[in-house]
């Protein structure tokens, strides 16, 4: 049986490795390459760098430490932030980073998700909907690092992104990142039935049970930040860290239903 | 010198930063001076198959991969489309490939497959049918990552070397002579890719 992908999420901002949390209070925790060797030795599914400002710095790409992270890397990668043109996208590819998430780029410019699958291939291109709760409107997509609502429910954005060639979904929680309180199953729920394609959490995991409970609701991949550079969730004690084989083979285990690529 | 045949698709970065890491010398390139005479090939690919086979056929590499690899008979590993080129058909644009192998490029059939989706994204454990000096029968889980919504079906069955299991079973890994090719990327499955392409780097075909 195939295991679902558990995919650490590294936040990384001006060449440091961080962590926020509900998107603020960036904190440093490290280097980002001793990271990278750590989650090899551990033999992590997959991993996913997060430049977390670039596009509210209407930033670059930083490709000199976007090129290291890659060459130390031998497990699939992915790249978010600040790509929002299929230039800075191939510069990307070139680097030997697999997969580019559109996260501010989607909600300016839907076009450039199509323009990509069509290049490189709908696996490669992954839209990433940050989602934040307003109290008049309700939950809305969100771009530029959280700070710029969108019109779109998230279900709608979903929508959209796939009819536009994403091949996954990352479905961001803003108000439950760095919270260790759980996913936002409900909203999982919801996506996962707007679209076809993997639907892949991220905010609020705190535990294996965290995620399991993500693979019940139709997460294909589940993604996680805080858990994987904590010790046991304290915030005071920062430990690279990733589940065992044992772990990660329970969460299959109790979903037998969760034949999922 | 293994020369990583660039043909304008796929991640050659990978691939080098891999065989970098098993002290493999390596170029990228995509002159076929350079490809005809190499002593060791890696077809990589990411993409579109008959984009792959006519980027190949306007820039003169299909022959100058003919002449090295069946010539020559110099070893060559193709990985992800790079092994599906090397079928003589590929369902993805209606297009002729490498034929180096009787086998055909299909789509995976959604209709066979149950719940499984489709493009087959993440790891899978692979079965070697026989012992392979690339791909020794072991009785460790040999684990890899897979990207792909088309693979190969090979009208012999002596060119299977593995299978896997997505939906249903489908060929990973067809090898003869001095050729192999796989599904899977090596470049991008840690310690099993590793030793793959350790393994390819230090194979003598027979």
């Amino acid at each position: 049986m195939k295991r679902v992908r558990v995919i650490p999420v590294l936040g990384i901002d001006r060449g440091r490795l961080v962590k926020t949390v509900r998107f603020g209070d960036p904190r440093y925790i490290g280097d980002p390459l001793m990271a990278i060797r750590i989650f090899n030795d551990k033999e992590v599914d997959e991993l996913l760098v997060a430049d977390i400002r670039a596009s509210k710095a209407r930033r670059e790409p930083d490709h000199v430490l976007l090129k290291r992270m890659a060459g130390e890397c031998f497990m699939p990668i992915g790249y978010i932030g600040g790509v929002a043109t299929a230039d800075q996208a191939k510069r990307i590819f070139d680097l030997g980073i697999e997969k580019v998430g559109l996260c501010t780029a989607f909600l300016e410019n839907p076009s450039i998700v199509g323009e990509l699958a069509g290049r490189y291939g709908s696996q490669s291109v992954m839209v990433c909907i940050d989602v934040a709760r307003s109290m008049i409107r309700g939950q809305r997509a969100v771009g530029c690092s959280g700070t710029r609502p969108s019109r779109m429910t998230p279900e709608e954005a979903a929508r959209s992104a796939v009819e536009e060639g994403a091949g996954e979904v990352l479905l961001h929680s803003v108000d439950r990142e760095g919270t260790f309180t759980g996913y936002d199953l409900e909203l999982l729920r919801s996506v996962v039935r707007s679209v076809a394609v993997p639907v892949v959490p991220l905010g609020g995991a705190g535990t294996v049970d965290h995620l399991a409970a993500a693979i019940n609701t139709g997460a294909s991949a589940v993604a996680a930040s805080s858990m994987f550079v904590y010790k046991r969730n304290d915030v005071r004690s920062i430990l690279v860290n990733y589940p065992s084989k044992q772990e990660l083979e329970r969460l299959v285990a109790n979903n037998p239903g969760s034949e999922v690529p | 010198m293994i020369v990583i045949v660039d043909y304008g698709l796929g991640n050659l970065a990978s691939v080098q930063n891999m065989l970098h890491k098993v002290g493999g010398e390596c170029i990228i390139s995509g002159d076929p001076d350079v490809i005809a005479e190499a002593e060791r090939l890696i077809l990589p690919g990411v993409g579109f198959f008959a984009t792959g086979m006519r980027n190949m056929r306007e820039r003169g590499i299909v022959a100058a991969l003919d002449h090295a690899v069946l010539r020559q008979r110099r070893p060559v590993l193709g990985i992800c489309l790079g092994m599906q080129l090397m079928a003589r058909h590929g369902q993805e644009g209606d297009a002729l490939g490498l034929a180096w192998f009787d086998a055909d490029v299909v789509r995976f059939d959604q209709k066979r497959m149950g719940a499984a989706k489709v493009p087959h994204m993440g790891w899978s454990v692979i079965a070697p049918r026989y012992d392979h000096p690339v791909l020794p029968m072991s009785d460790n889980e040999e684990r890899f990552y897979f990207v792909h919504t088309y693979y190969a079906v090979c009208e012999r069955p002596a060119d299977v070397l593995a299978d896997c299991d997505h939906g249903y079973t489908f060929t990973c890994v067809i090898a003869k002579d001095n050729i192999i090719g796989v599904q899977f990327h090596p470049e991008k499955s840690h310690r099993f890719g590793m030793a793959l392409m350790q393994r390819f780097i230090d194979w003598i075909p027979a």
